[in-house]
């Protein structure tokens, strides 16, 4: 009962030899279910995903969120997928078709292939490569490329516009998202995904670094177009970006791969900092190292939600600052000490609470320094400051004038 | 059960469908991407000979990354300079840019 | 047929037909799209030749940033009378030929070659790829000077491209 997937995949694996299949294709059989086993589960996740964030943006914003189709408006998501599959595709006049079309279909495939490489639990992994984070960053890069296409192929100024204000965002923070990502590698000495979870056995990387977390959260938050960084769809300045002309399921898969990249990215952070699938008896029972794994993610994707539905936008410029002024120098400086720091560390072969405390300081250390630093700049725009003026003048204050 | 002279003669191949754009293109910027095919095929080279090879040294990986970097780096400064004769000339055909022939 | 075998003629088959279409297309967005297909079919012979790590630094460097770079820069140096004049030069039959005789010559020297007639080795147990890389690329006994020089190449085709591209 707790080995339950390894046990249905040796079943299921003993079964086809029986049938006369050969190894190869065995194997091969199995990598193909799993694929789509996984893309199913990614499917069902975003439909449940949807409602939660509609009910928790309206909870946050004092409304209710959808409350009619259904108790608690839970079949919402049904009557998205529904409206959406019955829409008639408008192609633009002009629209390069076939990069139209290959573009939203680029967008979700970027995101469903970095679940291969996940480790679900202490066995269970798509696809154990040496090489995991770096796939991990080189496929976010295709996603990229799907917005260029969307932009380019619409034959619409605001979409090429918005598809390249995007991609610029996007690669510029592309940096200080590989470099914070580097930190959990440097620590590991390994760049597999499932050796990263076991040096994380004693102690998370949330503790032993936590300035990499945090600046991999922030510029994960700008990779997926999340407020405050949500300039790729705004609705007030560009119609509505990139995906302007895109109607029916074409649309869908952009708004799909939109959640999908979200929990995804909730899921790295899990992986990397938040010690993905260990828990209290998750190697014994890979059962429950699933379970963790998708509850820490959930847990990273309420976080990221509730940033983005109580900050508001920035302006592109003051983004691209905050990039290539802050979070890059500081990602660097970070690296530089944690990398010194684990080799001192190391070689002094300390106990593991002295060194996990010594490297938490040093980050927070980097961290403030590099805010207080940041702090003492004078800002680009001086601010007129108002004399405040009462919204409601109260009648008897009033009577006095008339 | 796929020999090397089957890896060779596809970056071959690739190489001079490469080597056809370069000569046969007019647009500068579809002449670079003949180029980054040409080093495409010069990395499979590389990369088919390190593995085929007994003594797995990593020479031919250590080559290819070097490769990356050059032309990454030629990519780069080969784009800027067609941006900037796109201001000066309008144009980006490789047979018009000939102001300095005699 | 292995499955092996399989995967590298399809590998074959796309790369080919898609760099057959870089040098051939009219439209240069389609050609740049057709490049980024030829270059992660290189990447796939990459991961069957198995170095992973140059599979997903090609598919980072090529299709993440070149490719991106090439298809900003085509937007940006639009004709606007493409569509009329063919992508062809006048002299694309002598390029024709000219490839032509080096594929051939090169194939055909492969093909009789005796030392290119082996299988791949078998790669002896545990072949931490990544690191060893890694350690050859900074040790000074290995590859650390064309190392550091490339950095210093990279350095310089930044500033340098910036220069280039300032608009004054």
């Amino acid at each position: 009962m707790a080995d339950l997937i390894n046990v249905i995949r040796d079943w299921l694996y003993n079964l086809m030899i029986s049938w006369g299949a050969s190894q190869d294709l065995a194997g091969f059989v199995l990598q193909v279910l799993g694929s789509i086993l996984v893309v199913i589960l990614c499917f069902v996740i975003v439909i449940a995903l949807i409602w939660v964030e509609r009910k928790l943006a309206g909870r946050i914003q004092d409304r209710f969120g959808p409350n009619r189709a259904g108790p608690f408006g839970i079949f919402q998501s049904f009557a998205d997928i529904i409206k959406i599959f019955t829409k008639e595709y408008v192609t633009p006049t002009g629209a390069d078709k076939s990069l139209f079309n290959i573009a939203p279909v680029l967008a979700m495939a970027s995101v469903l292939a970095i679940w291969a490489v996940f480790p679900f639990a202490i066995n269970v992994i798509g696809a154990d490569v040496n090489v995991g984070v770096l796939y991990i960053v080189a496929i976010g890069s295709f996603g990229i490329l799907a917005i260029l296409m969307a932009g380019w192929s619409s034959n619409n100024r605001y979409a090429l516009l918005g598809a390249s204000r995007s991609v610029a965002m996007l690669i510029s923070y592309e940096i200080p998202m590989v470099i914070s990502l580097l930190i959990p590698v440097l620590l590991t000495k390994s760049m597999q995904l499932s050796a990263i979870i076991e040096a994380q056995r004693p102690w998370w990387f949330l503790i032993v670094a936590p300035t990499a977390a945090l600046f991999f959260l922030i510029s994960s938050m700008a990779e997926i177009g999340k407020a405050p960084f949500d300039l790729l769809e705004a609705e007030s300045e560009l119609v509505a970006g990139y995906h302007t002309e895109y109607s029916g399921m074409k649309f869908g898969m952009f708004y799909v791969a939109e959640f999908l990249h979200q929990y995804t990215v909730g899921a790295l952070i899990t992986i990397f900092f938040l010690g993905g699938w260990s828990g209290p008896m998750a190697a014994s029972w890979p059962i429950l190292g699933v379970v963790y794994f998708f509850t820490k993610t959930f847990l990273v994707y309420l976080v990221i939600s509730w940033i983005r539905l109580s900050l508001p936008r920035i302006r592109i410029d003051e983004m691209l600052d905050l990039n290539w002024k802050f979070m890059i120098p500081v990602s660097f400086l970070n690296l530089v000490v944690v990398a010194v720091a684990d080799r001192i560390l190391m070689d002094l072969n300390l106990a593991r609470w002295i060194y996990v405390g010594v490297m938490f300081a040093l980050s927070m250390g980097v961290l403030l320094i590099s805010l207080a630093i940041a702090g003492n700049s004078k800002p680009k725009v001086e601010r007129v400051q108002f004399p405040t003026r009462p919204v409601a003048v109260s009648p008897q204050s009033d009577q006095s004038k008339s | 059960m796929i020999p090397l002279s089957w890896y060779l003669i596809f970056a071959a191949a690739l190489f001079s469908i490469g080597l056809y754009g370069v000569l046969a293109r007019k647009n500068i910027i579809a002449i670079l991407m003949s180029i980054e095919l040409m080093l495409t095929a010069i990395n499979i080279n590389f990369i088919a000979f390190w593995r085929y090879s007994l003594e797995m040294q990593l020479a031919g990986q250590v080559f290819a990354v070097i490769v990356f970097a050059v032309s990454a780096s030629e990519v780069a400064v080969g784009l800027a300079l067609v941006i900037s004769l796109y201001r000066r000339v309008k144009l980006v055909v490789a047979d018009e840019v000939n102001l300095l022939k005699w | 047929m292995s499955l092996g075998m399989l995967i590298f003629l399809l590998m074959v088959v796309v790369t080919t037909v898609a760099a057959v279409a870089v040098v051939t297309s009219k439209k240069l967005v389609n050609a740049a799209m057709w490049l980024m297909v030829a270059l992660f079919g290189a990447a796939v012979a990459f991961v069957l030749l198995q170095a992973t790590y140059i599979a997903v630094i090609q598919i980072l460097v090529y299709i993440g940033a070149i490719a991106v770079l090439i298809v900003y820069t085509i937007m940006l140096t639009r004709d606007p009378d493409e569509a009329q004049e063919p992508g062809i030069n006048k002299q694309w039959p002598i390029a024709a030929v000219l490839s032509l005789v080096l594929f051939v010559g090169l194939a055909y020297f492969y093909y009789t070659l005796p030392q290119t007639d082996v299988l791949a080795p078998a790669l002896e147990g545990e072949l931490n790829a990544v690191s060893l890389l890694g350690q050859q690329l900074v040790s000074p006994n290995a590859y650390v000077l064309p190392f550091e020089l490339a950095s210093v190449l990279l350095l310089a085709a930044l500033i340098g491209s910036i220069v280039v591209a300032w608009r004054k």
